[in-house]
């Protein structure tokens, strides 16, 4: 049984279609990704999974219950922490995790063990009795995660885990749902706009635009059907002969002559870049300088979806966002 | 069962931790009642218009003087139960019923902050029933409501307020009364507020229901007072029901076993479960069909 399986599944919002036939199947104990820019319908579909939202068509099953007809045995075997902070400001850390423990009928005695036990591996016990004003934008985040594990899900669903986290945070954020996972074999399935989160974290991702999935894969086979790696030489003179030579090295894709710049498109650049290297060396052309470039997740959106990950719209919304996130921590 | 309750606990809980912890929120929402009271009650002395000042007390010939005071107690009695009643205790008693619609509205504006901030759909994904949702907010409504009435009431008694209560048992019924108020009135609220999404519907909503239903209850002047039409909404107004009760039992020292009381109190049982019921089946479809 996988963790989750989806058929199919349709949202319509009036004329909105957000989220278009969408297929896939979540394995017990992996990391899936939905990668997708804003509005791409990656919170609909957890919504849908998370028995938040009825789909218009199509049918899904989380640990083997139906999201429709099996709503109650869903919300019982599921975590989940939503894009939006909704951790209670008014309550201290330690509060908002019993709230939840009374809401999954964890008794109070297990609650008070597994609360502590949680607050330690997110590190936040030294603030387990501060208010949640008082935290920082990561420190809430890691305790709405917190909040969402306190009855030991079998899946749990991440929607944005670092939106608008700084890098230190997001990586410290990684590093808790990986040992999620290794630790507690929790299955997780996370949205992300973010391609380096994506490509870091995640065994599997979707690649979602429109509604649609583009392509699921793991980020380095998606990123080798990119066409390989790119190894950026300037050099003196190559002459034909030695071109040729690098072109029928195995692996090598296509050779570009550029003047003092050659441009070798490779398939595995760390296997084929000492054997490029060395006839260039055999065949006297000294090599100045080498950068290798391996495409990322980013060119993988580009070449399935014609667009950027990251365009003006998606910007613009993020911003609209985190202000409404600033003007509710304000208040 | 035993689940059931601690779902609701925990809800209520987190409601009611937020509001006594919030001394602004306390000192704002007893402060607004404080204020109908002295200005209102204080000001607008009507009860005072039925008594002869001294002056003209001293000139009268002392048959005509007891004639008039007989009239005037008549009339008092007639409007507001008893011929010693003075304004201020009557409108402050008024005003206990009142805190429980502010609290009820509240509450009925916290399922709308809760949808937009995402915290509803934290409630809706844990494996709890969609009416514990519902009922954690109205028992919060009650607690809240109670405490602050029966706060309002100790500072109306510092003020000046008569009270006259029969028995321990006329006291409960008093507070028991406040409880039903605020049952009744959250679940009315959220019942009108469930579908709103907006949180600008929700404020429009509640200034439309706020002080109209305070005007049509009989918190401010005695429904014998009213024109016909205005009665028959006060009628079914909740909150003059509620309100009655405590002047039977706080103001005029009835004891529990009168009818007049009784018959207002069961009309207010009557009317919270029906707003409750009403509530419960309201939410639990708005809130699957989300
Ligand atoms: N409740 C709703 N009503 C109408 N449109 C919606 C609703 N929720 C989402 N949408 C629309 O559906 C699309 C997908 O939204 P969403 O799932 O939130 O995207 P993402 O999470 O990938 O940013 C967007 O165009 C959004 O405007
Ligand atoms: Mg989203």
């Amino acid at each position: 049984m996988n963790a989750i399986e989806a058929h199919g599944l349709r949202k319509v919002f009036g004329e909105i279609v957000a989220v278009d036939n969408i297929s896939f199947a979540v394995e017990k104990g992996e990391i899936f990704g939905f990668l997708g820019p804003n509005g791409a319908g990656k919170t609909t579909t957890i919504n849908m999974l998370t028995t938040l939202l009825k789909p218009t068509a199509g049918s899904a099953r989380v640990w083997g219950y139906d999201i429709v007809d099996e709503p109650e045995r869903v919300r019982e075997v599921i975590g989940l922490a939503p894009q939006e902070l909704t951790v209670d400001d008014e309550l201290t850390g330690y509060e908002n995790m019993m709230l939840h423990a009374a809401l999954y009928h964890v008794p109070k005695e297990e609650a008070r063990v597994r609360v502590k036990e949680i607050l330690e591996f997110l590190e936040l016990e030294r603030f387990a009795n501060k208010k949640v004003e008082s935290y920082s934008g990561g420190m809430k985040k890691r305790l709405e995660i917190g909040c969402a594990l306190i009855h030991e899900p079998k899946v749990l669903f991440l929607d944005e885990p670092t939106l608008g986290l700084d890098v230190q945070t997001r990586a410290a954020i990684w590093n808790y749902i990986r040992s999620l996972v290794r630790e507690k074999g929790v299955t997780i399935f996370m949205t992300t706009h973010y391609m380096d989160e994506a490509d870091n974290l995640c065994n599997r991702v979707a690649i979602i635009d429109y509604g649609r999935v583009k392509a699921i894969d793991t980020p380095s086979r998606l990123k080798s059907t990119i066409g390989g790696d790119l190894i950026e030489l300037e050099v003196s003179e190559i002459n034909g002969l030695t071109s040729e030579k690098l072109r029928t090295l195995p692996g090598v894709i296509d050779v570009v002559l550029d003047g003092e710049r050659a441009l070798v498109k490779v398939v595995r650049g760390e296997e084929v870049l000492p054997s490029v290297i060395s006839i260039l060396i055999r065949d006297g052309v000294s090599v100045r300088r080498v950068e290798m470039k391996k495409p990322s997740l980013e060119e993988v959106f580009l070449s399935l979806t014609g667009r950027k990950l990251r365009d003006e719209n998606g910007a613009r919304e993020e911003i609209a966002r985190r202000s409404i996130a600033i003007r509710r921590a304000r208040s | 069962m035993i689940g059931r309750a601690s779902e609701i606990g925990a809800i209520a809980s987190r409601e009611v931790k937020k509001w006594y912890r919030s001394p602004i929120l306390l000192f704002m929402t007893t402060i607004q009642p404080l204020l109908w009271m002295s200005l209102y009650g204080k000001a607008f002395n009507l009860t005072g218009l039925f008594r002869i000042p001294e002056d003209i007390l001293k000139q009268l010939p002392p048959e005509s003087t007891a004639r008039f005071a007989a009239i005037a107690n008549e009339i008092l009695s007639r409007f507001f139960g008893a011929s010693d009643i003075d304004f201020f205790s009557y409108i402050a008693v008024g005003m206990m019923g009142v805190i429980l619609l502010f609290t009820s509205m509240s509450s009925g504006m916290s399922v709308a902050w809760d949808r937009r901030l995402g915290i509803l759909n934290k409630l809706l994904v844990a494996p709890i029933s969609r009416s514990s949702i519902i009922l954690g907010k109205v028992i919060s409504a009650i607690i809240r409501g109670v405490t602050q009435s029966l706060l309002v009431m100790l500072i109306g008694l510092a003020l000046g307020m008569r009270l006259r209560v029969s028995g321990p048992v006329e006291f409960l019924i008093a507070v028991l009364s406040l409880a039903l108020l605020g049952a009744s009135l959250s679940s009315l609220i959220i019942s009108v507020t469930i579908r709103l999404k907006s949180w600008e519907h929700h404020i429009a909503v509640s200034n439309l229901l706020n002080l109209p239903l305070m005007f049509t209850s009989s918190a401010l002047y005695p429904v014998a007072l009213m024109p016909e039409w205005l009665r028959t909404i006060a009628a079914i107004n909740p909150l003059t029901h509620g309100i009655e009760v405590l002047r039977e039992v706080l103001l005029l020292g009835t004891p529990f076993n009168s009818q007049t009381m009784l018959w207002h109190l069961s009309i207010l049982i009557i009317f919270t479960s029906a707003a409750t019921f009403l509530g419960i089946y309201l939410a639990n479809v708005a809130l699957r069909k989300m």
